[in-house]
């Protein structure tokens, strides 16, 4: 106990003193100074004693595939099911060696509520290996992960697999709720006469379905238009997020014939050829995407089909493990999983804005600021919640104001910043997207030779997640 | 009791935030501009941003000052030839233009000086109407009357789908009429129907719907914070968005028309028919009689201002606006309306000062009618509400009327089902005094009997934190004799609601003279943010509201008892102005309750709160006529037949107390003073006797409390207006027929006496 409070002293001196340095930077001599000084204590791990040291082995991805293509005649838990399969090949490990799986998945195909089991039998998981599904929005699999981690730091699970899976070629389309209420009626219904008075009762009206959104609830305002409205409250014009997209679209791309994208594993679709890569990765030139008429507030919105993250079909998996079973099974882990939180805010008027709440918190959890952070990746729903959460961590107005802290956190650099693209090039399969950011940072660590990766992402219902990963030494 | 629901507050006015500086002047302006304090502009690419900020008023008004700097801004724009379009918008977060100030109307002697006001008005907007570059109206907040006229004037208009944007021309609720075009605009602009309902109600619009009305091109989505406040930034967008579409003009990428459906051409085509329009002026203007009795000149006025226009064109439409805006601002209606509207503000602030604490959580004491209204309209404004009743069956009732009065809201898309959850989750029912001990205010709603509200305030004193004020909210019981059973009677006070208590705007609140300021202050502060308005009375049997009542309805069971039946006594009292006829108005307070308060206050004052028999009442009450609640009272209820009908059994009680009608003072008219005269008398004598504080509050709770006619202003106004001395006169007649009931209080003596005496200034 003792231990742990000197150990938070310490580090909380180390911040205050570290956002104190930072304010200096202004003196360019000074400033190089501090850096040094960052980047030697950031070489301290930040493994915290009497916490178990908790390891990312490897990461997998599906291609990540606009909806409607390829992927379109399969369910979610075959998608699912590529993914833990291709886990299986990249790590060779055995079947049985698996405590536990959780997964993650936004629409739920009612077929398979709980997806997570489904796509485990599937892939031959033993039997014996209990799984569950969680659901949290854009941030599932990244919610499937924590608690993975929370498993293992109880001492309840050593090896633990987490992913997430979304589809949307199909989504359950319900009949409407009178509709539903007669159908439902017509099962009790006893005579002949009582089942035709309830057919006899069916309206036109009753058949029009009820049609999903990607909407919220509480304020039944579609994701698009709070994203636009955010825009609008920061400032951020549709220039840049126009050039915002066309970046995204060009680090993909970039990442993708450079082979940086590893995460991704070949997958035999039934009935079609092998995918085995993206399909939603287009740059275009700045003209192109200025033609686009905005897709929610018309006609002077900001948010267009191209600035924003596209509906797109994707399973991903991580292995989890604790550090002593990862070597004992002679893994080389490719990350730790350290600090990270959950935050949430206004689902109204601050719904995307996630990131910008959770960043500071995981920071000043792991001692850390921003400066020593090597490797950014951020879930990019659209362009202008990228720029509105950048602008917004730029902000001492807004840090004050809302966040009830005295400074700003700043804004990351942008040459750190999902350099291999994001969520808007390489497509947004909802639960999927975690993990895809959390092996992302493993293997840009890994390439960079950078010490800390930051994973931040907004979720529906005015959620956020944040994450500190270290990487694992070489 | 009956709501009365003609005069509406003109909210906007005054739920403003502070204004917030807004970077307003260019740095370019020349000396000359630099005068301005009201009206200043910007030239931006082209687009000219006209912004108004009147830095004496938390509102826009168009006053005299406001309107020679438009005009003179409005002239400079003109004259450079950079300026392609322009943007109109205001500074303030809550209000474009919240009207014209009435001031500059009342200032003036006759109807002529009006009239010629309202020319330059008019003017003005026809000069904006022709003008060569197009004006956009850029609107946040309130948008009423002459700002909507000016908005309407504008080429292109663009509103905030904001709660606080308004649109609407009010000015009916002033015995008035849309004197600056309005009535010429409109009807072409969303057609003959519609702008009658508009005008005719003075209703306000929300953004939304004046889009599909055709009353606003485009809508512009609230921002939450970014950089700046909320507010702040909504408005700068609104300009940007505002000056992209006035540059969108210029370059005739926008289009001012509207592209018409086909039910809109069906429709204009048969609005081009003269004599579906002469029907329709004629469908309107009954309409209008029936429900206004002809005591309303304005409405009038309004339908032959429209007609003129269409039928005999523009000018002659200005002019008959004009003209009749003139001749209705020099009426005692209008007069009585504006007063009506000022008290209303000056009855929705605090003159008691703030507070030490803040009410954070509040208790009801009884789930009935009365205590499930309070907790609703005080949930609904966020304040954690605990309501407490003695059994399951009528706390179910009570949360159930809570949850129905929320939930209609939700029907009507005033409130989302989410946020009617939320609203739901602050009120906390229960049977215990669990949590009681965390109370800062205790309104205890139980029933009418003075032992019952003994074991009450003993109990709750019990459990309450020093602190905690405690209300007691009852129709007739004195305040004092409630508070002879506290220990701590400065935390008590009355706090008088009126049934339905989400719709009866008025609260009478009514202190002892142990009663604290701050208890008084915080009563005050917990009616104000449940939107009430408040009179603050003295205590005595009646209070102020209830003792006005009672001799007329006394006088109302005479005249019953005299043979003029239910539904002629109706018809006496809405001619006379009163929304609800006696009749009705008895019914829906409850016989039972109207006995009640007869027994009781007939004891404290005697005969001169006689006059109809007590017996009729309590035979009604005996014979389950309780009113509307209970189906049958002068009435019968329940059948879904639009015509009411006149219950038998009641009239069988009254024929057994058939009285004989003095000939002398039982003409139409007669009945009517009678019954007005002894409501006035009252009301007069309350203020002489110190229960009131002065007469505005004895107006407002008249008009807000009882349904007295608001074209009369309230019984302080009509005195003034009808003149004391003719209404002595009366009295003096009544009184040689039925004795001391008709006898005037010395202050209506004095002013009788004295013609210079008024009540209102």
């Amino acid at each position: 106990m003792q231990i742990i409070e000197h150990f938070m002293s310490l580090s909380l001196i180390r911040t205050v003193l570290l956002t104190a340095f930072s304010f200096c930077s202004a003196a360019r001599s000074l400033s190089t100074s501090v850096h040094l000084q960052a980047q030697a204590k950031s070489k301290k791990t930040l493994a915290k004693p009497g916490v178990k040291n908790i390891v990312l082995v490897d990461g997998v991805r599906t291609p990540f595939l606009q909806s409607g293509t390829t992927y379109a005649d399969l369910m979610p838990h075959d998608l699912a099911r590529a993914a833990l399969q291709g886990l299986l090949n990249r790590t060779g490990l055995p079947k049985d060696a698996v405590d536990y799986i959780v997964y993650g998945t936004v629409i739920q195909e009612v077929k398979t509520s709980n997806v997570a089991r489904e796509a485990a039998l599937g892939a031959g998981f033993s039997d014996k290996t209990p799984a569950h599904t969680v659901t949290m929005a854009c941030i599932s699999s990244n919610q499937a992960m924590t608690t993975a981690v929370g498993l293992i730091a109880a001492g309840q699970c050593d090896a633990v697999v987490a992913g997430g899976v979304e589809f949307m070629s199909d989504v359950p389309i319900r009949h409407s709720r009178k509709m539903r209420k007669t159908m439902l009626s017509l099962n009790k219904a006893k005579t002949l006469g009582a089942r035709l008075s309830l057919l006899g009762s069916i309206r036109l009206a009753h058949l029009s379905p009820e049609l999903p959104a990607v909407a919220e609830f509480s304020t039944a305002e579609t994701m698009g238009h709070s994203a636009d409205r955010l825009a609008a409250a920061f400032g951020v014009s549709r220039l840049e997020q126009d050039e915002f997209a066309l970046r995204s679209h060009t680090l993909a791309k970039k990442a993708q014939d450079g082979g940086m994208l590893s995460d991704v594993i070949s997958f035999k679709v039934p009935g079609r050829d092998i995918v085995s890569k993206d399909n939603g990765i287009r740059p275009a030139t700045m003209e192109q995407l200025a033609k686009l008429k905005p897709a929610f507030i018309k006609p002077h919105g900001t948010v267009t089909a191209a600035n924003s993250s596209f509906l797109t079909d994707g399973a991903s998996a991580v292995l989890i493990m604790s550090e002593e079973k990862a070597l004992a099974m002679g893994y080389k882990p490719k990350a730790y999983l350290r600090d990270f939180v959950y935050v949430s805010q206004d689902p109204k008027d601050q719904l995307l804005l996630g990131p910008t709440y959770a960043t500071p918190k995981v920071l000043e959890k792991s001692g850390l600021t921003l400066n020593d952070i090597d490797v950014f990746e951020f879930h990019e729903a659209f362009a202008g919640q990228i720029m509105a959460n950048l602008k917004a961590m730029e902000s001492d107005w807004f840090a004050q104001t809302y966040m009830g802290r005295k400074t700003k956190v700043g804004a990351p650099p942008m040459e750190k910043f999902n350099t291999w693209g994001g969520s808007l090039s390489l497509g947004h399969p909802f639960a999927a997207t975690g993990c895809r950011l959390v092996t992302t940072v493993a293997h840009r660590l890994q390439k960079e030779g950078g010490q800390y990766g930051l994973v931040a992402a907004c979720a529906a219902g005015g959620q956020g997640h944040a994450m500190v990963i270290e990487a694992y030494p070489q | 009791m009956a709501s009365v629901r003609l005069l509406v507050t003109r909210s906007g006015c005054t739920a403003l935030k502070a204004i917030t500086g807004h970077g307003q002047r260019s740095l370019s302006v020349s000396s000359a501009v630099l005068a301005r304090t009201h009206v200043s502009y910007e030239v931006k690419d082209n687009v000219a941003v006209v912004r108004i900020n009147d830095p004496t008023s938390k509102v826009n008004t168009l006053g005299r000052h406001m309107q020679a700097e438009l005009v003179e801004v409005i002239n400079e724009i003109w004259g450079n030839s950079a300026v392609k379009s322009a943007v109109l918008i205001s500074s303030k977060p809550g209000s474009f233009i919240a009207g014209a100030d009435l001031n500059m109307f009342q200032a003036c002697k006759t109807a002529e000086e009006v009239s010629y006001l309202l020319q330059a008005g008019q003017k003005m907007f026809e000069q904006i109407e022709k003008s060569p570059i197009p004006f956009v109206a850029a609107i946040n907040g309130s948008c009423l009357g002459g700002g909507l006229e000016f908005a309407i004037a504008c080429q292109y208009r663009i509103a905030t789908k904001s709660k606080k944007t308004i649109l609407g021309t009010p000015e009916v609720m002033l015995g008035l009429l849309p004197g600056a075009g309005g009535t010429q605009r409109l009807p072409k602009m969303v057609g003959l129907p519609a702008a009658f309902d508009m005008m005719l109600t003075g209703r306000n619009i929300k953004a939304d719907k004046a889009k599909k009305m055709g009353l606003v091109h485009q809508l512009v989505e609230p921002l939450g914070p970014g950089l700046k406040s909320a507010e702040e930034r909504t408005i700068e967008y609104l300009e940007e968005v505002a000056v992209d579409f006035a540059k969108g003009l210029t370059g005739k990428k926008v289009t001012v028309e509207k592209k018409k459906g086909l039910m809109q051409k069906v429709q204009d085509f048969v609005m081009g028919l003269p004599p579906v329009r002469k029907q329709i002026y004629k469908t309107v203007h009954n309409k209008v009689m029936k429900q206004s009795k002809g005591l309303y000149p304005a409405p009038l006025k309004i339908i032959e201002c429209v007609q003129t226009g269409i039928e005999k064109g523009n000018a002659a439409g200005y002019l008959s606006e004009s003209e009749n805006f003139g001749k209705l601002a020099m009426t005692s209606v209008s007069r009585a309306l504006i007063g009506l509207f000022y008290g209303q503000v000056a009855c929705k602030k605090n003159h008691f000062g703030q507070p030490e604490r803040e009410v954070k959580k509040l208790a009801v004491l009884g789930a009935g009618l009365m205590g499930a209204g309070i907790a609703q309209v005080t949930i609904d404004k966020g304040v954690a509400t605990i309501l407490k009743d003695t059994t399951e069956e009528g706390l179910a009732r009570g949360q159930q009327q809570v949850y129905k009065g929320l939930n209609d809201k939700t029907k009507k898309k005033s409130l989302t089902t989410f946020e009617r959850d939320r609203i739901m989750s602050l009120l906390s029912g229960q049977l215990d005094y669990r949590g009681f001990e965390n109370a800062d205010m205790v309104i205890e709603a139980v029933f009418e009997d003075l032992s019952i509200k003994h074991k009450v305030v003993k109990e709750v004193e019990a459990v309450i934190p020093p602190h905690c004020i405690f209300a007691t909210n009852t129709s007739a019981l004195p305040i004092k004799d409630i508070a002879a059973a506290s220990k701590r009677p400065e935390k008590l006070i009355g706090m008088h609601y009126f049934s339905p208590v989400d719709k009866m705007q008025l609260l009478e609140i009514i202190t002892t003279s142990k009663t604290s300021k701050d208890t008084t202050a915080s009563a005050v502060a917990v009616g104000l943010k449940q939107g009430k308005v408040i009179i603050v009375v003295g205590d005595g049997p009646g209070f102020y509201t209830t003792r006005c009542l009672a001799p007329m309805l006394a006088e109302a069971v005479r005249a019953l008892q005299e043979g003029v039946g239910p539904k002629k006594l109706d018809s006496l009292t809405t001619g006379f102005g009163f929304p609800v006829g006696a009749a009705t108005l008895a019914d829906e307070v409850g016989i039972d309750v109207a006995a009640h308060v007869a027994e009781d206050l007939g004891k404290a004052f005697g005969t001169r709160f006689g006059g109809g028999n007590v017996e009729v009442l309590k035979m009604m009450v005996q014979k389950g006529f309780k009113g509307r609640k209970s189906g049958k009272g002068c009435y019968v209820y329940g059948a879904k037949s639009k015509e009411k009908k006149v219950n038998s059994g009641a009239e069988d009680i009254l024929k057994s107390f058939k009285l004989t009608a003095p000939p002398a003072v039982s003409a139409d008219e007669d009945i009517q003073y009678r019954l007005v005269s002894r409501f006035v008398n009252e009301a007069v004598l309350c203020l002489q006797e110190g229960i009131l504080p002065d007469p505005v509050q004895g107006d407002i709770g008249a008009v807000f409390g009882l349904g007295f006619p608001p074209c009369l202003g309230g019984p302080f106004r009509f005195v003034d207006s009808y003149g004391a001395d003719k209404l002595v006169q009366k009295m003096k007649h009544f009184e040689e027929a039925y004795g001391n009931q008709f006898t005037p209080c010395q202050l209506l003596l004095d002013h009788a006496k004295d013609s210079s005496k008024r009540f209102h200034k």
